[in-house]
């Protein structure tokens, strides 16, 4: 269980895993959980919706499920992302670690926490991030956010 | 590069934000000389103007050899993204406009470049903002300049001119207390000798036409943002918490976490303000930095040497550099910028304006110029010129009395500096 997760742990994650699951996602374009559902779809992840209130509606191309129990064992979920009060954390990692069994990773959105499921989480094997946002990840690690004059942290001479 | 380990500050000097071209291998940051970019399709346009992508459109916003030179501050900052932009009085602009708005105000020292005196005290109000100018040695009077209306403190780390240092430690805790960012202004410090960010400042802006590009080619100017302010914890910064209506009611600060900052400054500040740094002046700058730690050591003991040279002689009245024993400044300094209170700053003549001018024409190294922060030696009569504008009691309050000199020494011999002076003295104490 870390906050600051290494650049290899992240550049792993980013790069193997192909179905990530949004919790609590937003169906209004301009809410931060659909720009960062929308943006991981562009770049190639597939995106399972996930929102009580908008079930069986479809977001970026997929249907929206009432909880992570609801989305059919046949899709193979990666990555659980988290945009629900830290509060909600224990119930979603429960569900979490019970709907699948080869669960990679729960991750955890910028100001979302808890130290105590994450630690059942990895007790099962399971990688944990918190606080932290794929989306500012990825474009960090990947180049983008240097077009932005953003300090990515990465020194490299090499092409 | 192991994983886990931070490069030093040398490191970052020379390779933050610079990698190999991808397109050319070509190892030097290549000038970017282009308006504007192509895109992919039209999904990928609408991405990028939505704010969804991070990319280059053009050049007013963003452009590649500009966009190093962003990363690079920001990482020598310690910040976690900065915008440039055409000057440090651009960067100062920049830096207030995601925070205030009509009837608002920024807490302002009074110990500042006379520039920014007058852009803060007059031209701001153009705008319907103000300051309100205190001196930052008496924090109690900072705290009771702060009201509700107020948006943020600002200082200089170092002061230009009297090279004075302002505690940061101290007012950033009364700007936490009062729920607002400290900016500081770090142009005559650099990051080499202070790192405002540590020290609790919220934005750190830069003249960077001063020691960062180093040999007096260019003006520019950036913001680092700390990513540390928390924007949305009052209703005071709504252009970063509310819903931006140029963006479809997007919020910064929420979609962007501690990147809202710098996307603002981008998206809104440059894109409307249009006061672009352009990619010449950026590459200037990125080769400046490269040397910025080597010159800013024999900036540094050469300022010492020369200020304890003045500091002895019968013609000169007081000189005010932080690095002296004898400054009641020398213990915040040495909290502040350790390495040395860089090498700006200012003596007073006995024989007052007269003897400060006739000074001014006297020297053959120094040149007589209104810049700082150059490789070359600089000196000026403040009162008579960069501090023209100001009253009285304002010039007396920045430390730019009539009897007044700045010099910012530069990298050549001390012992020539020492001699040029001398014989300068000389002629204008005869
Ligand atoms: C401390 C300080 N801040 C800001 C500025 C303004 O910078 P520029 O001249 O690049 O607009 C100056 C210029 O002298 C300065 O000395």
């Amino acid at each position: 269980m870390t906050e600051t997760p290494s650049e290899a742990l992240l550049r792993h994650i980013l790069t193997t895993a192909k179905v990530f699951a949004c919790v609590g996602v937003s169906m209004n374009p301009v809410r931060p959980s659909n720009y960062v559902a929308r943006y991981l779809g562009l770049k190639g992840f597939r995106v399972i919706p996930v929102n009580p209130g908008h079930a069986g509606e479809t977001l970026y191309g997929e249907t929206v499920y009432p909880e992570l129990s609801a989305i059919p064992a046949d899709i193979p979920v990666d990555v659980v992302d988290i945009f629900r009060r830290s509060e909600a954390v224990p119930g979603i990692v429960d569900q979490a670690l019970d709907r699948f069994p080869d669960l990679k990773v729960i991750w955890m959105q910028i100001g979302v926490r808890h130290a105590e499921a994450a630690a059942r989480a990895e007790a099962r094997g399971v990688t944990v991030i918190q606080n932290r946002c794929p989306k500012i990840e990825y474009q960090r690690l990947f180049g983008e956010l240097r077009m932005g004059g953003f300090n990515t942290g990465i020194i490299s001479s090499r092409l | 590069m192991s994983e886990q380990r931070s490069p030093g500050f040398d490191t970052l000097l020379i390779h933050a934000g610079a990698r190999p071209d991808p397109a050319t291998g070509a190892r030097q940051i290549p000038i970017y000389q282009t308006t504007s970019y192509v895109f992919r399709d039209a999904d990928h346009a609408a991405a990028l103007f939505n704010l969804q992508e991070v990319g280059y459109i053009y050049s007013r916003l963003t452009n590649p050899t500009v966009a190093a030179l962003q990363e690079r501050m920001a990482a020598l900052e310690g910040g976690q993204g900065a915008v440039c932009c055409s000057s440090g009085h651009a960067a100062q602009i920049m830096a207030l406009f995601p925070l205030m708005g009509p009837g608002k105000n920024v807490v302002s020292s009074t110990r500042l470049y006379g520039g920014t005196v007058t852009q803060f005290s007059q031209t701001i109000k153009r705008f319907g903002w103000s300051a309100k100018f205190v001196d930052t040695d008496d924090l109690d009077a900072v705290k009771a300049a702060i009201d509700d209306d107020t948006r943020a403190i600002f200082c200089e780390s170092i002061a230009n001119p009297g090279g004075y240092v302002t505690d940061l430690d101290a007012m950033a805790k009364i700007a936490d207390a009062a729920g607002i960012p400290l900016i500081v202004d770090n142009t005559t410090a650099t990051p080499y000798l202070c790192r405002p960010i540590e020290h609790g400042a919220t934005l750190v802006v830069h003249s960077m036409t001063k020691y960062l590009t180093g040999n007096g080619t260019v003006t520019g100017g950036c913001i680092v943002d700390s990513g540390k302010f928390d924007w949305s914890a009052s209703d005071k910064f709504p252009s970063l918490s509310e819903p931006e209506p140029a963006y479809h009611g997007l919020k910064f600060h929420e979609t962007f976490g501690p990147l809202a900052f710098t996307f603002h400054g981008i998206a809104i500040g440059l894109r409307d303000l249009g006061m672009t740094l352009n990619p010449q002046a950026a590459h200037y700058t990125l080769m400046g930095i490269e040397t910025l730690s080597l010159r800013m050591q024999r900036h540094v003991e050469n300022a010492e040497k020369v200020a304890k040279w003045l500091e002895d002689d019968p013609r000169v009245d007081f000189v005010t550099y932080a690095g002296l024993e004898s400054s009641p400044y020398k213990a915040v300094a040495d909290r502040i910028c350790p390495k040395g209170a860089s090498s700006l700053f200012t003596f007073g003549l006995k024989g007052g304006y007269e003897a400060c001018v006739k000074l001014v024409d006297s020297v053959d190294i120094f040149s007589h110029v209104a810049n700082l922060g150059d490789t070359r030696s600089l000196i000026i009569h403040s009162a008579s010129t960069t501090h023209r504008q100001l009253t009285p009691e304002q010039q007396e309050a920045a430390g730019a009395a009539p009897n007044v000199v700045r010099l910012s020494i530069g990298i050549e011999d001390a012992d020539d500096l020492i001699a040029d002076l001398d014989q300068a003295l000389a002629k204008a104490t005869a």
